[in-house]
């Protein structure tokens, strides 16, 4: 199979007018007859069922929430970054692409990344128009900060609601669309199964999570924008339902998955607390433009401080080891997200971290209020160290802060190509979902760019030069195929109820997650990955076997739904290791042991891994086949990145 | 810790409810309320039987998912939170705890503690929106807008819908969740063109859902988890007015 990425010809800037005027148009008349089928509700999702509704197109948009605005777009606090230079500071177009591609650790592709930096000036325009109330300056005009170490200030914001606002944004346009009856919007109802027929996406199969009711449901190209699959590692920042099963069904039909082990873990979370812990919590980073990373220099310091018998207050300075201002000193406390984490790693696994299970490094605001006085810090980070409080039951004001890594986005996805289709006919994929813009590591409010540029600004476009190209018969709900697709869905949800074993389905979810965390994080090496490889098939076998899902197929049964998602995930972890094995490099959000400079840092193999690592389905108990993308950079010059 | 759970436990829609006592043992103080909850639904799966049903999802306070009656409270004790952002330090050893879902004529349960909240979506259907599509907009920074106007837009546009309001008033009304909307959007110079049909509009919906009218007594700030004031209710009433009497 031979991966096309159609990125049109011509200098980088004007790619993507040309693509536009010369990809086919749907006579507006015709428009009517498309049916198009959007899955998720998030930035990617509300936006794209909206605008193609607009447009005249005929809309079936699901969710798995009960309603379109619950999805986990909403719980993005940072902002969301774009090209307005209404600073006057020096941004641009090409700034941005170019920070994106340098941020990816030149792992993302060009083009798709230059057209998200085109787009993203007119996201700021389109969400401004819609109501979403950014923040403003007092005369009026709108507010930026810079963010996630950027040079520049381009990111906008509503406080630290940002996701929730843009994404009550697209959901009212949405709602306005459903309104007219231009989409239908089916809400609690889980997407199991994507239809092809003669090759090409035509319809999707869904569970009615309230009547278990399984349905089908035809059209003539299908969408996913389901996010990301964080919780693959049971503890992440992600929302309790998020999960890879649109996707990874859509995988099991012949559409590739692309760079699976790229994960990004963000340096400031809560620390884990105890084994019944359901999810992690993120606090913004910009917490770390004001406070100090630290942990004490020596071990039995680091202990005693474990067993509650001493503080961290009574460290004096020079028993303190301030480590990412020393290894760092001209970024500091500032290093991107995945230099930060994989720092916090090293020091507690020498021993030195903080929390009680160890895993945690301070970050300490005693200077900064010391500094600018503690009603200065409150004004700027009130909201977090309330949530920290409330969390933790400890105030950040009097005692540091305990911070450590959890993963917080996924790089990798489906591979699309430069319109957001897979490399299955019809089937187009958008947001966190796809592979496409971030690389190996994505920048700080950059997610939320480029969920809404793929729904707002791509996918109007490039579905149309689809659609006006594509002249299939239209598929009724009594073809084979569309038989087949709910017959198998029955057959799994029937087999997931009769194991009644011992175990719910959670423990075989943490299980999975401890494993991945462990050999698949931050950091990885041979050894490690070898062993969850072989590891992970005997997890899915006591899965089977051992997996008790109580209750019926045809009433609301939470326990039905995350036994599904995690069979999934077990599928999905295995392909992410095998991911991370291949790619015998450290680049981005990942850290492979084998390959690091002299001084500890990550180092990049651009000879051998600069592509895409595409992966196919060849059917269960068989390994997935690697296809490779190249990658190249005409644009942008490869450079080791360094923030020494 | 351990305490007791007096659950409502309904199988279906139109089947009748009851409640049902769960012990919670062994469960630790800095465990989050859900949390909890998880650890009696694991124990209850691993021995087969059905895990009490409640809706969460992002777990930190903002999807708006989760929502919870806690001995007689919307998201129970504490203020400005969630059900996800409640901790077991809130209760005491051998503590008896109630559990019951959001109980409104238009929040229909559908199963335990999960309810459905579709009708607020029908009321933004309504006309809680700015009509423009994709591609109409002009230079973000074309129109200034007051600061003043566009932060109290936003402490209006903090609402996350999860009804807790509702669940709170006796007369399980929207007007909360409704003003905030209908604040926001009035507040904002671009929110002009509609503002007299979309309040009209707004009304028009949350009335044939069912929900009651506001009698003023304020229930639905003191448990909103995110403040939102009363007085989007007072701006809400004036914009209804205003509509009627120059349309």
């Amino acid at each position: 199979m031979e991966l096309r990425s159609n990125v049109p010809d011509g200098p980088i800037e004007k790619k993507w007018d040309s693509h536009r005027f010369n990809l086919k148009l749907v006579n507006p008349a015709n428009k009517r007859k498309h049916t198009v089928i959007v899955v998720g509700t998030g930035l990617a999702g509300a936006s794209a069922a909206a605008s193609m509704a607009e447009l005249g197109y005929h809309v079936l948009n699901f969710t798995h929430n009960d309603s379109a605005r619950r999805a986990h777009s909403i719980a993005a606090q940072g902002g969301i970054n774009a090209a307005k230079n209404y600073q006057n500071d020096g941004d641009s177009v090409w700034r941005l692409f170019y920070d994106t591609v340098k941020g990816g650790d030149y792992r993302s592709r060009e083009a798709n990344v230059y057209r998200l930096a085109q787009v993203s000036a007119n996201i700021i325009d389109q969400c401004v128009a819609q109501g979403v109330p950014f923040a403003r300056e007092y005369g009026g005009l709108l507010s930026n900060r810079s963010f996630g170490g950027a040079q520049v200030s381009r990111t906008f914001y509503a406080r630290g609601q940002t996701g929730q606002q843009l994404l009550l944004g697209a959901y009212q346009a949405l709602m306005r669309q459903v309104h007219a009856k231009k989409v239908k919007l089916f809400t609690r109802h889980e997407m199991l199964d994507v239809i092809l027929v003669d090759g090409q996406a035509r319809g999707i199969v869904t569970r009615d999570m309230v009547s278990g009711k399984v349905e089908s449901w035809t059209a003539d190209a299908v969408v996913l924008a389901t996010g990301g699959y964080g919780n693959v590692f049971f503890l992440s920042t992600n929302a309790m339902n998020c999960n890879v099963t649109a996707a990874w069904r859509a995988h099991r039909r012949g559409a590739c998955f692309a760079n699976p082990c790229y994960t990004q873990i963000h340096p400031t979370c809560i620390p884990v607390k105890g084994e019944y812990q359901s999810k992690l919590t993120l606090m913004s980073e910009s917490l770390r433009n004001d406070g100090r990373v630290w942990v004490p220099k020596e071990k039995a310091v680091s202990e005693a401080i474990r067993k509650n018998q001493k503080s961290p207050n009574d460290v004096p300075d020079d028993g303190r080891d301030y480590f990412l201002e020393r290894r760092y000193p001209s970024f500091g406390n500032l290093v991107p997200r995945d230099v930060a984490s994989r720092n916090a790693k090293m020091v507690c696994d020498e021993g030195r971290g903080v929390a009680v299970s160890g895993l945690g490094v301070y970050l300490d605001f005693r200077d900064a209020i010391k500094r600018d006085g503690l009603d200065v810090i409150k004004e700027k980070y009130g909201n977090l160290f309330d949530m920290y409080h409330e969390i933790t039951n400890e105030s950040g004001y009097e005692r540091p802060m305990m911070i450590y890594p959890a993963v917080h986005y996924t790089m990798g996805g489906l591979w699309v190509d430069y319109n957001l289709m897979s490399n299955v006919p019809g089937l187009f994929v958008l947001g966190e979902a796809n592979f496409s813009d971030h690389g190996a590591n994505r920048l700080g409010a950059s997610a939320l760019m480029q969920g809404l540029a793929d729904g707002y600004f791509v996918i109007p476009y490039t579905i149309g030069g689809y659609l006006a190209s594509n002249k299939a018969a239209k598929v009724g709900n009594d073809h084979a195929a569309v038989k087949d697709a709910m017959a198998g869905v029955n057959a799994r949800v029937d087999k997931l109820l009769a194991a009644k074993g011992k175990r719910p389905v959670d423990h075989f979810h943490r299980e999975l997650g401890k494993m991945m965390w462990e050999k698949c994080g931050m950091a990885r090496n041979e050894a490690g990955l070898k062993e969850a490889l072989a590891e992970i098939p005997k997890l899915r076998e006591e899965f089977q076997r051992d997996v008790n899902v109580p209750g019926s197929a045809s009433s609301l049964n939470q326990a039905l739904e995350r036994a599904g998602r995690v069979a999934d995930f077990i599928d999905l972890g295995e392909l992410m290791v095998r991911d991370a094995l291949e790619r015998r490099e450290s680049c981005g959000g990942h850290f492979r042991e084998e390959s690091q400079t002299e001084e500890g840092e990550a180092k990049r193999d651009d000879e051998n891994f600069c592509h895409v690592a595409a992966w196919e389905w060849k059917g269960d108990g068989q390994a997935q086949t690697l296809h490779k993308e190249p990658l190249t950079f005409e644009n942008v010059k490869l450079t080791q990145r360094s923030y020494k | 810790m351990n305490v007791t759970l007096r659950v409502w436990k309904q199988p279906a829609p139109n089947q009748p409810g009851r409640f049902e006592s769960y012990p919670a043992k062994d469960i630790p103080a800095e465990a989050s309320f859900l949390e909890m909850l998880d650890i009696v639904n694991n124990q209850l799966e691993s021995e087969g039987k059905e895990p009490i049903a409640f809706d969460s999802d992002c777990r930190e306070g903002i999807c708006g998912t989760c929502g919870i009656v806690i001995d007689g409270r919307p998201h129970g004790p504490g203020k400005a939170i969630t059900t996800c952002q409640l901790y077991m330090r809130a209760f005491n050893e051998g503590d008896t705890i109630t559990l019951e879902p959001w109980r409104a004529k238009a929040f229909p349960v559908l199963k335990d503690l999960v309810v459905d909240r579709a009708a607020f979506d029908r009321v933004i259907q309504a006309g809680g929106y700015i009509s423009i599509n994709t591609g109409n907009a002009c230079d973000a920074n074309a129109l200034p807008v007051a600061k003043l106007d566009s932060d109290r837009a936003m402490d209006a546009a903090a609402c996350i819908g999860c009804g807790a309001c509702v669940a709170a008033c006796k007369n399980a009304s929207a007007m909360l969740f409704v003003s905030a909307k209908v604040s926001h959007l009035a507040l904002l110079p671009q929110g002009q063109p509609e503002r007299r049909t979309r309040v009209v509009a707004m009304i028009e919906q949350m009335d044939k859902e069912g929900f009651g009218n506001c009698t003023n007594e304020s229930e639905c700030e003191a448990e909103c988890p995110k403040e939102i004031s009363v007085a989007n209710i007072a701006r809400l009433n004036r914009e209804f007015l205003l509509a009627k009497l120059l349309t």
